[in-house]
């Protein structure tokens, strides 16, 4: 029997004839009137092409996107850049036509006067938002506690596990290619070189071991020093490491930071200070190392010489990651979105090009490296190292520890991901919050961005994972499908897919 | 000088015998003589309550040795800090894995679906009317029918529950045996939660008391564990869930419940 629906309430019928009013009206047209319009870079604030007056109704992002391109000289429509457009009225927000048109006719702008446009250059790839599960790969015997994507391609995938062994994934074909034997402790940290050709994983059992990940070969004995467990491992930039002689950095709980030789397998050097388990080591672009401890600080060191250059006090507790502003382009050395097609073949070629793309990324977060660090107390800081030892802005609004931090991959937001379910959203430039993502209904462990810094995916204690539309703050895809906890995320460097692993046991990989 | 501390006195003035060291050697080297001797020749209570405090020294020498052995042992490995593996920025935190354990129990029971329909109480005693309800004869009008009752057991009401007028209620359910919260049980773990009741699912005497909300033992109620955060495999939070009382709430003065799973 069909349902009979009551007949509408008054209330219902006058919002109802209230709607179908409004829908009558058109909307306002544009008034008649040219605006002076300049556009200009965002993070430097330099002009883009001459000062341009387009008539009101044609201020659509879109038309100011083709018109930039156009006043850039980037006629071919294959040279063409998307641009994003802010607010010119100064609060960083969107651009906004109507905003414009809305001042124009309460008289506060005048078509006179320049209106100075914000703008900057996206990423000229799109990544779509990963939305469904192309492989639930089993495989591991335990939880799975770290993942990394190869540099060059989505295609492999590694994993650091509870069993004490780490997985090469061939994530083509959605099965395990190699196992990397050998830990007897539970492998807490996976990492890549930047070059995809020496594969690093830390263990519990106070050793960090190389692969060689095209064959699933180990590189060497266990590389031995560290006391207690491996809390983290970081490569030395491609463009930054002398030729013949990679070198990485491991952080352990015995309170030190280990700087390995990855060819003879020696320590290079110990850099000891802190006074608590270390969680997070970063290598950065220009010479320093950055690491967090759980004694409140922050130390930057210095790699050539190997002594401590700053320590950052800010922190009221546990630090427990670290981010950096060109942490993107250090990952992910000489290769581009397009991945091994158009890498170089020489190394001095390959070089350039990783310290072209260091360069770059160096450009937009104003020129020197920047440091973001996330904490127990709930707060975060941002770092300008290189200028000076006080932080930029303090970031405030998480109501739990926070986790895990990460700039995007252009280095215009940072995302956090706290304990307290939500993500948030930073500008880069200045600290300033932009978004809460909620959706989440359990911790979030872990988060990454796209490598066109458009979607961001987080990874949570409720079992799912989430893509969010970094632009306007919004879920853009739900991702259901773990059946327990998701400890690791990562997003692939060419965008292609996602893989995630938790506590039960399969690696998963989405995609588009 | 206290009266009874004389062999202290005297040993302090004049010193030990000389073959006092001897003589102790000597009396210690007899004791598992003498204890041999009573174990097998002692009778009766006497060889009864000997066993007994033989039995109890033979445990402390046993956990003295085990201490003893423990402290000269080198473990080959660090000790992993907790059974289940866990990702480097979790170590060392103090979780609460209560929850989380009884989440994935759950799911893993639910894989298997046999026991879907089972009960941990399958029969219940019967309960008459006449235990369960008291016949109220005050007042002028019910003392000369007696039509209204009073409900003698615990009893849940929801929380928008207003009485009805004195004139129409016909059930009364006394406000002292009202209960809001069950201690719930999670059969597998043995993790006992106190979880707000939602409400009254089956009770098995008679859809009667099902409806006024008696909670008697073998009673499924409708607990929220909306608190431990659970969540299902679409990532929504699960709120109610089923749990069935174990105790016999009128005689506890408290409600206990094994949840289903």
């Amino acid at each position: 029997m069909a349902t009979v629906l009551p007949p509408p309430s008054k209330r219902q019928k006058t919002a109802a004839a209230a709607r179908a009013r409004e829908q009558v009206s058109p909307p306002p047209a544009a008034p008649e009137g040219t605006q002076r319009i300049q556009f200009r870079d965002a993070d430097t604030g330099a002009a883009q092409g001459p000062v341009v007056s387009v008539s009101l109704a044609d201020l659509s992002p879109k038309n100011l996107s083709l018109l930039l391109n156009s006043l850039l000289g980037n006629i071919d429509p294959a040279d063409r850049l998307p641009y994003r457009f802010y607010n010119p009225f100064g609060d960083g927000g969107e651009f906004d036509q109507a905003e414009i048109i809305k001042r124009y006719q309460d008289g506060t702008s005048n078509t006179e006067l320049q209106l100075d446009i914000p703008c900057r250059a996206e990423a000229v790839f799109k990544v779509k938002p990963v939305t469904r599960c192309s492989a639930s790969i089993s495989g591991h015997g335990a939880s799975i506690l770290a993942t990394a994507f190869s540099p060059a391609t989505s295609s492999k995938l590694a994993t650091g596990s509870g069993d004490n062994t780490a997985r090469i994934f061939d994530c083509e074909t959605g099965t395990p290619q190699h196992t990397l034997k050998g830990h007897t402790g539970w492998v807490l940290a996976v990492a890549w070189s930047p070059d995809e050709g020496i594969l690093a994983t830390g263990s519990m059992d106070n050793t960090v071991r190389l692969w060689d990940p095209a064959k699933g070969k180990p590189l060497g004995g266990p590389l031995k020093g560290h006391t207690k467990w491996i809390t983290s491992i970081s490569w030395e930039p491609y463009h930054a490491r002398d030729p013949g002689r990679p070198r990485l950095a491991s952080a352990s709980k015995d309170f030190t930071i280990r700087i390995w030789d990855a060819v003879s397998g020696h320590t290079d050097m110990a850099l000891t200070g802190h006074k608590e388990c270390v969680t997070c080591v970063k290598w950065g672009g220009s010479g320093w190392i950055y690491s967090a401890s759980r004694d409140r600080t922050v130390k930057v060191w210095d790699v050539s010489r190997g002594t401590l250059v700053h320590t950052l006090n800010a922190h009221a507790h546990w630090v427990n990651h670290l981010a950096l502003s060109t942490e993107f382009a250090l990952r992910t050395g000489y290769f581009d979105h397009k991945g091994r097609k158009e890498a170089p073949d020489t190394v001095e070629s390959r070089k350039q090009k990783a310290k072209e793309r260091y360069d770059a990324a160096l450009k937009t977060s104003g020129g020197t490296e920047r440091l973001v660090s996330a904490s127990d107390d709930c707060t975060m800081y941002l770092w300008e190292p290189s200028k000076s030892t006080k932080h930029i802005q303090r970031m405030v609004g998480h109501q739990k520890q926070i986790n895990h931090v990460t700039f995007s991959a252009d280095g215009v937001m940072i995302a956090s991901a706290g304990f307290d379910n939500h993500v948030k959203l930073w500008q880069a430039k200045d600290g300033k919050f932009l978004y809460t993502l909620r959706g989440h209904v359990g911790a979030v462990y872990q988060c990454a961005f796209s490598p066109d810094s458009r979607l961001l995916v987080s990874g949570s204690k409720d079992t799912t994972l989430k893509a969010w539309d970094v632009r306007t703050g919004k879920l853009a895809e739900n991702l259901p499908g773990h059946q327990d906890e998701v400890f690791a995320v990562d997003w692939a460097p060419d965008g292609e897919r996602v893989g995630s692993g938790g506590q039960d046991k399969a690696v998963r990989i989405w995609r588009h | 000088m206290p009266q009874n501390e004389y062999m202290e006195r005297f040993q302090k003035q004049h010193g030990r015998r000389l073959d006092h060291e001897e003589r102790t050697r000597k009396r210690t080297a007899r004791e598992a003589h003498h204890a041999s001797e009573k174990a097998q020749n002692l009778r009766g209570l006497r060889a009864k309550l000997y066993q007994q405090k033989r039995h109890k020294e033979k445990i402390q020498m046993k956990k003295a040795i085990k201490q003893q052995e423990e402290k000269n042992v080198k473990s080959a490995e660090p000790a992993q800090p907790s059974s289940t593996p866990l990702p480097s920025y979790l170590l060392e935190r103090s979780n609460t894995t209560n929850a989380k354990a009884l989440s994935s129990a759950i799911k893993n029971k639910r894989a298997e679906k046999a026991a879907k329909f089972s009960v941990p109480l399958p029969k219940v005693r019967g309960i008459s009317e006449a235990e369960m309800f008291k016949v109220v004869k005050t007042g002028k009008k019910t003392a000369k029918k007696s039509w209204k009752r009073m409900i003698t057991k615990p009893t849940f009401v929801g929380p928008d529950f207003t009485r009805r007028p004195v004139k129409y209620e016909r059930f009364i359910r006394p406000m002292g045996l009202r209960y809001k919260k069950a201690n719930v049980t999670h059969p597998e773990l043995g993790v006992t939660v106190q979880l707000p009741i939602i409400s009254v699912k089956k009770n098995p005497q008679n859809p009667m008391y099902t409806q006024l909300g008696v909670l008697t033992k073998g009673t499924i109620i409708e607990v929220n564990v909306s608190e431990l955060g659970l969540v299902t495999a679409g990532g929504k939070v699960v709120w109610g869930r089923w749990a069935q009382i174990a105790n016999n709430p009128e005689n506890d003065g408290c409600v206990n419940a094994v949840l289903l799973v």
